[in-house]
C-alpha cells in the first residue's frame, strides 16, 4: 500500500529540508523523498497525487489542547477534538488534564489513550501535577508516565505553592517528562477578566495584570534551575514573560516556551464590544506585547506554537462578560493565523514556522513524530499557503464555536492531513 | 432633532449634540415635575421594566417615578424573588420579559458590559442604569444637568471627582460627558483606587486632594465603599477621611462659588463632612430631582418619538 505525493514543496525542519520533490509513503511509513516515478511502483496497490503548488510538511503537533473528555463531552469529545485537529492540519495533539475526573491517575490516562486510539489523529495526554488539580498534593506522576502520559501539567489550575511546584519538578525529573506550566499568580487575578490597561479601564472590567503571569514565569524558571527539571512555559503573552524566558535560556536552564496564534494576532482591542469569544486566559494583551511575541518567535526564545484549543458550549459564552468561560477554539484557525500573521508578513520564514509546529514540539514530548525522515510514521500535512479562507465557525469540526475570528479573512490552510499513511482530512481535495 | 439610537449604554459613544439634546429635554421635563399635578399622558401604553441585579433605591425609584409621571406602565424585577435565583440565565430573563411586551429595559447589573449584552439580545430599548465599573450614563447626565443649571455651561469649567475612581462607573460617565462638553475633568483618590492608565484619557489625575481642589468649580464626592478597605485598597476609614475627606477647610481651595455634589448614598463623616453635605454649596438634593428629569427625558426621547416634552 503506497501513496505518492508528486511535485510538492517539501519542508522538513528536522532534516533541514526545503526542496521541490516527491514524497512516497509505503505501509504507513515515510519511504522516500526525491524524484519518484509512479510507474516503478505496483500501481494496483496505491495512488499518486499531483500536488504542484502545495507545501508538504511533517504532520503538525499541538502540545496544548483541551479535549474535555471525560466529563465535559458537551464541549468536545476526543473524537470531535481529533477531527478538528485533522481539519486544521494537526496529526498529533496533547490533551490537558483538566477534565472531570481530572487526569491525575493511571486509570484516567488509560481511558483517554483508549479513546484516542479510535480517533482521527494521534492523541497524547498529559497528567495533572496535583491530585484533583487542587494544588495540594502531588499526583501519581510515576504511574501516569508508565501508563503513557508524556507531560505533567498544571494547566488551568496553576500550582500556587512554590514548594509544591518544586517537588513536582524534582519528582517529574526522575521520569524525564517535561513539566508544562500555566503561569498565573491567582492572588492577582481574582475576578479579573481582561488585560490590565487603558482598554480595561474604559470597559470597567476587573484588571488582569501582566505581572500575574510574569511573576509565575520567573518563579517556575527559578524552580526549574533548582530542580533540574525540563520546564515548558505555556501560552506566553507578554513582553516581560519573553524577557524572563530569554534570561532563563541564557542561564542554560532546561526551558522551552510556547505561544498561541491569538497572542500574536489579536490585542485587548478585540474586547471593546465585550466579545465573550475574545475572553481567554491569559488575556489578550497589547500591541507592544504582540510585537515582543513575534520577535521572540523570530529569535527562537519561543520554541513552539500551540493552540490552547479551548472549546466551550454556547451557553457558557452567551452570558455577562465577567461570567463567560475563558478560552477560544484554535485547532482549525491556527495554521491560517500562522501563515497570515507570521509568514505573509515576513516575521518568520515558513520553514522556521513549521519547525515550531513539528520538530520542536516533538522534541519537547520526546516522541517519534514531527519528521519526514525515512521510516518515520507517515504523519504528513499538505498546506496551501496562498489559499484565501473566511473563518466560519459553523463549519468547524470542533463542537466549540467560540472564536473571536468569525468572518475574518485569512490566508493559508491545511489542504490534507495524513496520519500513519491514511488520509484523515482532505481526501476529496486530493482527487 | 431626535436621538438616533435604540439604547443608552454610556456617554463614551455619545456626541456633544446628543448630550445637549438630552439636557435640554430634561430641562423641559423639569417643568412637569414642578406642576401640582405631575402626570402627562405621553408614554401611555408603553411598558418599562426595571431589571436590577444590584441593589438600588434612588436610581430605581427615580426611573419608576419618571416612567409613571409620563404614564408608562412599569414593572420592577430584582434578583431577590425572581427566577434568576432558580438559575435562569441573563439572556433568557431578557428574552422572556421582552416576549411579555416590554418596550424599554432599565438595567442595573454588577457586570461591566451587561447593558451592551442586553442591547444586543433584545429589540426593545435598553437604558443602562449602571453596569459594573463601566458606566452609569443617567448619573453622569443628571450631574451634568445640575452643573448646567448652576453654571450656565461647561466650557472651561474645572470639575473634580474625588474618591474611589477605579470602581466608579459614575466617574467614568462624568469623564466622558464633561470632557465632550468642554469641561476640564480632574480625578483624585488614593493611588490604589486609580485605574490603570487612566492618565491617558483627557483627565488630570491627582493623589493630593489640596492640589486637586485648587480653583475648581465643582467637587463631586464619590461614595467610598467600605468593603474595599478589607481588600487592601486603603488602610482605614479614618485615614481615608483625613487624606481625602471633603470638609469646610479643604473646600476653601476651590472657587468661592463651588458646587458640591455627591451621587449618594453618602457616608457622612467619611468622604464628606455633614456640614459640607448640608452646607451652602451643596446641590445634592437638586441632583436627585434632576435625576428624575433626565430619566423622563431619556424615556421620552427613546419611546416618545422626538419633539419636546413640554409641547406635548
Amino acid at each position: 500500500m503506497w501513496l505518492l505525493l508528486k511535485n510538492g514543496r517539501i519542508i522538513d525542519p528536522s532534516q533541514g529540508m526545503d526542496t521541490a520533490a516527491d514524497l512516497l509513503i509505503e505501509d504507513g511509513l515515510i519511504s522516500k523523498i526525491g524524484s519518484i516515478d509512479a510507474s516503478t511502483l505496483n500501481s494496483s496497490d496505491g495512488v499518486a497525487y499531483d500536488i504542484s503548488g502545495l507545501v508538504v510538511t511533517p504532520g503538525l503537533i499541538d502540545v496544548h489542547v483541551h479535549l474535555r473528555e471525560p466529563g465535559f463531552e458537551y464541549k468536545e469529545t476526543i473524537e470531535t477534538g481529533a477531527l478538528a485537529a485533522a481539519a486544521g492540519g494537526f496529526t498529533t495533539i496533547l490533551g490537558m488534564p483538566n477534565t472531570k475526573p481530572v487526569i491525575d491517575n493511571r486509570a484516567v490516562v488509560e481511558y483517554v489513550m483508549n479513546q484516542g486510539r479510535n480517533s482521527a489523529v494521534n492523541v497524547l495526554t498529559s497528567g495533572a501535577a496535583t491530585k484533583d488539580n487542587e494544588g495540594k498534593e502531588m499526583a501519581e506522576i510515576g504511574e501516569m508516565v508508565k501508563a503513557g502520559a508524556v507531560a505533567i501539567s498544571d494547566d488551568a489550575f496553576p500550582v500556587q505553592s512554590a514548594d509544591l511546584m518544586r517537588r513536582v519538578m524534582e519528582y517529574a525529573k526522575m521520569f524525564d517528562v517535561p513539566v508544562v506550566t500555566h503561569c498565573e499568580d491567582k492572588s492577582m487575578t481574582e475576578g479579573a477578566s481582561m488585560n490590565e490597561g487603558l482598554t480595561c479601564t474604559m470597559l470597567g472590567l476587573r484588571p488582569w495584570p501582566r505581572q500575574a503571569e510574569e511573576i509565575m514565569i520567573w518563579r517556575n524558571i527559578l524552580l526549574a534551575e533548582l530542580s533540574g527539571c525540563r520546564l515548558h512555559i505555556q501560552h506566553v503573552t507578554t513582553a516581560g514573560g519573553v524577557e524572563a524566558i530569554r534570561w532563563g535560556k541564557s542561564r542554560g536552564i532546561k526551558l522551552t516556551a510556547e505561544t498561541c496564534p491569538h497572542y500574536f494576532s489579536l490585542t485587548d482591542q478585540a474586547l471593546t464590544n465585550y466579545d465573550q469569544n475574545a475572553k481567554v486566559n491569559p488575556p489578550l494583551r497589547t500591541q507592544a506585547d504582540v510585537d515582543a511575541i513575534k520577535a521572540a518567535l523570530a529569535d527562537g526564545t519561543i520554541d513552539i506554537i500551540a493552540t490552547d484549543h479551548a472549546p466551550h458550549a454556547l451557553q457558557e459564552k452567551e452570558v455577562e462578560f465577567q461570567n463567560a468561560a475563558f478560552g477560544m477554539v484554535g485547532l482549525e484557525t491556527a495554521l491560517p493565523l500562522v501563515i497570515t500573521n507570521l509568514v505573509k508578513t515576513g516575521v518568520l520564514p515558513l520553514v522556521d514556522v513549521i519547525a515550531k509546529l513539528t520538530a520542536a514540539p516533538a522534541q519537547l514530548l520526546g516522541i517519534k513524530a514531527g519528521t519526514l525522515s525515512e521510516g518515520a510514521p507517515a504523519d504528513v500535512t499538505i498546506i496551501d499557503i496562498d489559499a484565501k479562507i473566511t473563518v466560519r465557525s459553523a463549519e468547524f469540526k470542533s463542537k466549540g464555536r467560540n472564536t473571536p475570528l468569525e468572518g475574518t479573512e485569512l490566508t493559508g490552510k491545511a489542504v490534507a492531513t495524513i496520519v500513519g499513511g491514511k488520509v484523515v482530512h482532505g481526501a476529496d481535495m486530493l482527487r | 432633532m431626535q436621538l438616533q439610537r435604540k439604547d443608552i449604554l454610556g456617554l463614551q459613544d455619545m456626541t456633544p449634540e446628543e448630550i445637549g439634546l438630552i439636557l435640554e429635554t430634561a430641562k423641559s421635563s423639569k417643568d412637569i415635575l414642578a406642576r401640582p399635578v405631575k402626570k402627562v399622558p405621553i408614554l401611555r401604553g408603553k411598558s418599562v421594566c426595571t431589571l436590577f441585579y444590584e441593589n438600588s433605591t434612588r436610581t430605581r425609584t427615580s426611573f419608576e417615578l419618571a416612567a409613571k409621571i409620563m404614564s408608562a406602565d412599569t414593572t420592577s424585577i430584582s434578583v431577590a424573588g425572581s427566577s434568576i435565583n432558580k438559575g435562569e440565565s441573563y439572556k433568557d430573563t431578557l428574552l422572556t420579559l421582552e416576549a411579555m411586551g416590554v418596550d424599554l429595559f432599565v438595567i442595573r447589573h454588577g457586570a461591566g458590559g451587561a447593558a451592551h449584552f442586553a442591547a444586543n439580545t433584545v429589540k426593545s430599548h435598553v437604558i443602562n442604569a449602571g453596569d459594573g465599573m463601566h458606566e452609569h450614563p443617567t448619573q453622569g447626565l443628571l450631574d451634568m444637568l445640575t452643573i448646567l443649571e448652576n453654571k450656565g455651561g461647561f466650557d472651561g469649567l474645572k470639575v473634580l471627582l474625588v474618591g474611589d475612581i477605579m470602581h466608579s462607573r459614575v466617574a467614568r460617565s462624568n469623564l466622558w460627558g464633561l470632557s465632550k462638553m468642554g469641561a476640564e475633568v480632574r480625578f483624585c483618590g488614593p493611588s490604589t483606587l486609580l485605574p490603570s492608565e487612566i492618565d491617558k484619557l483627557s483627565v488630570k489625575v491627582y493623589t493630593d486632594i489640596d492640589e486637586a481642589i485648587d480653583g475648581v468649580d465643582v467637587v463631586n464626592v464619590l461614595r467610598i465603599q467600605l468593603e474595599r478597605m478589607n481588600k487592601g485598597f486603603f488602610p482605614s476609614v479614618s485615614e481615608y477621611a483625613n487624606l481625602f475627606g471633603i470638609n469646610k477647610n479643604r473646600l476653601r481651595g476651590a472657587k468661592s462659588d463651588v458646587l458640591v455634589m455627591h451621587p449618594g448614598p453618602m457616608n457622612r463623616g467619611i468622604e464628606i463632612t455633614p456640614d459640607v453635605a448640608d452646607g451652602e454649596f451643596a446641590v445634592i438634593t437638586d441632583q436627585v430631582t434632576n435625576g428624575v428629569a433626565v430619566r423622563m427625558a431619556l424615556l421620552y426621547l427613546l419611546l416618545g418619538g422626538g419633539g419636546n416634552v413640554a409641547a406635548a
